[in-house]
């Protein structure tokens, strides 16, 4: 129901229930009405209203609180991309779009609202009844044991950020030709959060886990199952099953009521919807970790369990979503990462990587989660080549692209983590490159 | 004053145990019930396949009915079905046949099929057929890959044995990739 000004005017909006039954809140609108009529009134004998050329929220009251908040009507731009990535018929053959992508570009810190969290499913999302759900703990262990949500409450909870980044994240950057995509589409498969949750070391522990297990192997209650094997030194490190996703319960596309979730690694192996673990001593080399998800290398060998994901950086202002208006002063910032710890450092080029500038890095500065990076730039009309380059508390440096295929070839689809760069045209527009 | 000090010590004594054996356990027994709903891998030794059979004709006429809308076989020129019809290798723009990631020049392990097309497939309906449907499909797949001969019959004894061409093909990047292919300074 919105207040219209002067007149009392009823919309589809203002109905509360059938048969005509309308909002308990309209009259209040059609007093304030009233009062505006009023007004106009006074003005008419001479007598002025203080509010004259305030605008209408300044003048009427606002609109009730909510159950649960929505965004700014006119926040229509920060949206998720439900890309284009496969020919519209193949989408409308497989029924459901998969994969969504974060608007990075309209985001800053490193929090990503749960709605605008990236989504990657594989055969759609589960509608899942929590009281009907839970998760099985068997294979290599003492004491099978199964665990519901209500339980999982119970436990003394962890709550840590970590980002999560699809391992088919930038993916386009392996192309021969650079792409004129987004900055939403090319790195959108990234987001950070502060997730709750349980560590799967205290449930093992309960199980009581054969001193021969090497590997867990877990499967979601999605459709098609999702199954990931992930190394036992793994799960008894920092692996959580996280139950919430920012305070809230975790949404259903991010594996609602429950996800196991490997921080550092790459994001397929955070299985959603988790309901079984198996503890084994080998991986169970399901199609997730042989056919996909496996880089095939120059020598035609592929790289198989590309589980930690290495350090990357990404400049998400300026970047081909925006151009340059007019010269002068601008701040460069983005986000940097590492699947093994901590962001130590991030340098900045305007000039393609000739030279290089320290980036102020906002803390805290959090293992396996996003740090985002500052750096304030003068543009004085020139063309320029933007890039960001990190390095991790391991002394890793982010490679050149030129290094990265010299490494690893252009035959893989993951796993691409060179340095991204933005060209910037004296006309001051924006768009990818390779330099 | 010193009795009082005692019970406070007493006190703290207790409650240290107390904490110990409190210490938070909410799992309750899984049953096998439980396990089998939720489980469904299989190994590539062979480990917890179903029983049951399956033969390359049976697999042909199931894969005609269930699977030949997406996954069609020849790709006539249907860059759609293209797309995901990586089974059998599939054609570029340009005609020429890529049979870089094929079951027959890729996948490493043959029980890796039936894992995934018992969970996953058909796409509208997994978990629709019966474990000799799946032990079919994944008999008739092999055949048309060039692994197995038309009257090699699939079941738990058999499915492991089957050698797959691309067996070698993979290297371990856990935890460590491998030097040479190392990308990062």
């Amino acid at each position: 129901m919105f207040k219209k000004k002067n007149s009392l005017v009823i919309d589809a909006a203002d109905h509360s229930a059938r048969g005509g039954l309308l909002n308990r809140r309209l009259f209040l609108s059609s007093a304030i009405a009233t009062s505006a009529a009023l007004a106009t009134t006074r003005a008419a004998y001479g007598q002025e209203m203080v509010g004259e050329g305030q605008e209408d929220w300044v003048l009427y009251p606002g609109s009730d609180a909510l159950e649960y908040s929505n965004r700014s009507r006119f926040e229509v731009a920060s949206v998720k991309r439900l890309l284009p990535n496969d020919p519209q018929e193949f989408l409308d053959l497989r029924l459901t779009k998969f994969v969504a992508r974060t608007p990075l570009d309209h985001l800053m810190g490193t929090i990503t609202p749960n709605g605008l969290h990236f989504e990657r499913s594989h055969q759609g999302i589960p509608d899942i009844d929590p009281n009907k759900h839970s998760l099985v703990i068997h294979g290599m262990v003492k004491n099978p044991l199964k665990f519901d949500i209500s339980a999982l409450e119970n436990y003394p909870t962890v709550s840590r950020n970590y980002y999560i980044e699809c391992s088919g994240n930038s993916s386009i950057l392996w192309q021969k030709t650079p792409t004129d995509q987004s900055l939403q589409e090319i790195h959108g498969l990234l987001s950070g959060s502060e997730w709750t949750g349980v560590l799967l070391s205290t449930l093992l522990d309960e199980c009581g886990i054969s001193s021969d297990a090497k590997w867990i192997i877990a499967e979601g209650a999605d459709n098609g199952m999702m199954t990931r094997s992930i190394p036992i030194d793994k799960a008894l490190d920092d692996t959580m099953i996280a139950i919430r996703q920012n305070g809230e319960r975790i949404r259903p596309s991010q594996g609602y009521p429950m996800r196991l979730l490997n921080p550092g690694f790459e994001g397929n192996t955070s299985v959603k919807w988790l309901r079984s673990i198996y503890v084994s001593d080998r991986p169970v080399m399901s199609v997730q970790e042989t056919a996909k998800y496996t880089d095939m290398m120059p020598d035609n060998k592929a790289l198989q369990f590309t589980l930690e994901q290495d350090v990357k950086s990404i400049i998400t202002r300026p970047s081909n979503a925006m151009s340059l208006k007019k010269h002068g002063l601008y701040e460069i910032t983005g986000l940097a990462w590492s699947g093994k710890g901590k962001i130590a450092r991030v340098e900045v080029s305007a000039d393609g990587g000739n030279t290089w500038a320290d980036a102020a890095l906002e803390g805290p500065i959090h293992t396996k989660m996003l740090t985002r990076f500052r750096v304030p730039w003068l543009w004085e009309g020139g063309s320029a080549i933007l890039q960001s380059r990190a390095i991790d508390e391991f002394g890793r440096i982010q490679p050149t692209r030129k290094e990265l295929i010299d490494a690893r070839g252009r035959n893989g689809i993951y796993h691409f983590h060179a340095v991204h760069s933005w060209g910037v045209a004296k006309s001051g527009k924006i768009k990818h490159v390779y330099a | 004053m010193y009795m009082h000090r005692a019970l406070i010590i007493a006190i703290l004594l207790i409650s240290t145990q107390i904490t110990t054996a409190q210490e938070p356990r909410f799992g309750v027994p899984a049953t096998q019930a439980d396990i089998d709903k939720s489980f469904w891998a299989v190994f590539p030794d062979g480990e917890f396949l179903p029983e049951g059979e399956g033969n390359v004709a049976e697999g042909r006429e199931l894969f005609e009915y269930n699977c030949n809308i997406c996954h069609n076989f020849p790709n006539e020129n249907d860059p759609v079905k293209n797309r995901i019809g990586k089974l059998f290798g599939v054609q570029d723009k340009r005609g020429k046949t890529n049979l870089k990631q094929t079951i027959g020049s890729y996948w490493p392990h043959s029980t890796t099929i039936f894992n995934y097309i018992r969970r996953a497939m058909p796409l509208v309906a997994p978990m629709s057929l019966s474990n000799s449907e799946y032990y079919s499909l994944t008999a008739y797949l092999l055949h048309e890959n060039g692994i197995i001969a038309e009257d090699y019959v699939i079941n738990k004894e058999t499915l492991p044995k089957v050698e797959m061409p691309n067996k070698d093909g993979f290297v371990n990047a856990y935890p460590e990739v491998p030097d040479k292919y190392k990308s990062s300074r």
